[in-house]
């Protein structure tokens, strides 16, 4: 590299990684930079490439549960030596047996709901590549928030709250109508830098799994929480840390 | 002494992450059965640790643990491995646009073996940049490393990549 900027200084721009005033700079520079010009489709190019070929590999489900096995190995182990250690003052009882049937119960749903809102995180992502194919990503293109959201109107039985975040480096794109989980759901697209952010907003529904967490799977971070009798996911390449970043713009 | 309540706050906060536990390792150890082994241990070690957790990013947590794991499986299974240093110098920038010429053989078992050939540090920081999504603030967390090594790190491995694919697919065209 020839240029003023540094090789590093590509990637961090790529990876959402500059603050926004050198962010900016380098932008200005990009425009008359050939070096970086090409540095960064490469950058991209190698990117996309990596992303298409599901490189990510999944825990097998027998590793799942020898993980599973030994977790409860281990807790049985520590129990045993608690009460061990308290034999003179705890006397096994109907009451210890009961709880520990309660406790097993709860080990169980938590199993089965983690089961089922790891399903709805992957048909989220599903749905985030599925909206960065061509033509699939807005049903309604605006960066005004008093179009995206009467958009909605009448197209839901619920209204999602609609905010621009340009000024915060998370500008509002468009919106489109989705699926996930068998119902409709908004989705609401932001972009930051060369990333895109899907936001899907449906109502928390009293039976159905409830999303709240972050984690990541194929090199896409999500990050779910609920509010007020909303649940909310956003989905995106972009770093974690731009996600947490957006979550409190939204601040529901 | 972990209690009842603290296995479920893991099983909440730390077994959601297990497939990027899994993915971390499979890269690091490049090998699916072994890789299994290290993720098993490293889990019980975090399980053991779980009163050491004080909140936060539980992901890059769990992360740096099976990282360490790694490294400790490695460093007994396979010393040579990580004597293997970035040597620039040696791989020449080759000529041949890889896009022309791509696409002809599995482009994934390609990706993979590339990503396989990568010096561990290297791949490392590729692997939670690309495939896990990592910040890299987190990776700084989970590799132990400063934030200027992460970013050199970075854009070294992304060209060593990028060179390797180039040199393979101009091989096959050959």
């Amino acid at each position: 590299m020839n240029c003023e900027f540094s090789e590093t200084t590509v990637h961090g721009y790529f990876d959402g990684e500059l603050d926004a005033v050198r962010s900016a700079e380098f932008e200005r520079h990009l425009e008359s930079c050939g070096e970086c010009q090409a540095e960064l489709r490469e950058t991209e190019s190698l990117h996309e490439r990596l992303q298409q070929s599901n490189l990510f590999e999944q825990a097998s489900p027998q590793l799942r549960d020898r993980i599973h096995k030994q977790i409860v190995r281990e807790a049985n182990a520590s129990g045993a030596k608690i009460s061990k250690a308290r034999k003179l003052f705890f006397v096994p009882s109907f009451a210890a047996l009961a709880a520990a049937a309660v406790l097993l119960l709860a080990g169980f749903l938590v199993f089965q709901s983690h089961n089922q809102s790891a399903r709805i995180t992957t048909e989220l992502i599903d749905a985030h590549v599925r909206s960065l194919q061509p033509g699939h990503l807005t049903d309604v293109l605006s960066s005004d928030q008093h179009t995206v959201k009467p958009w909605f109107d009448g197209k839901l039985d619920f209204i999602p709250p609609v905010s621009d975040f340009s000024q915060q480096g998370f500008p509002l794109v468009g919106g489109r109508l989705d699926i996930v989980d068998g119902h409709n759901v908004a989705a609401l697209v932001y972009a930051r830098r060369k990333h895109f952010i899907n936001l899907f907003v449906w109502p928390y529904r009293e039976k159905g799994t409830s999303l709240a967490g972050s984690g990541s799977h194929q090199g896409y971070n999500w990050l779910t929480w609920q509010s007020g009798e909303m649940q909310f996911c956003l989905i995106s390449d972009a770093s974690a840390t731009d996600l947490r970043e957006l979550k409190d713009l939204i601040g529901q | 002494m972990l209690g009842p309540q603290d296995r479920i706050r893991f099983e909440q906060l730390v077994l959601p992450h297990l497939d990027s536990a899994a993915n971390l390792a499979r890269w690091l150890v490049r090998n699916r059965a072994d890789s299994e082994d290290v993720v098993q241990e490293a889990m019980l070690r975090a399980y053991r640790f779980f009163d050491r957790f004080h909140g936060g990013d539980a992901r890059a947590w769990l992360l740096q643990i099976v990282r360490n794991t790694c490294y400790t499986w490695l460093e007994k299974n396979r010393p040579a491995e990580l004597m293997t240093e970035f040597n620039e110098e040696v791989h020449q920038q080759p000529s041949i646009n890889p896009e022309a010429l791509a696409g002809q053989a599995d482009e994934r078992q390609r990706l993979m073996r590339a990503l396989e050939s990568l010096p561990a540090r290297a791949r490392e920081v590729l692997v939670l940049r690309e495939l896990e999504g990592c910040s890299y603030k987190e990776i700084v967390q989970i590799a132990g490393i400063p934030i200027g090594t992460v970013m050199s790190t970075l854009a070294r491995a992304r060209a060593r990549l990028q060179r390797t694919l180039t040199a393979a697919t101009a091989k096959e065209a050959s």
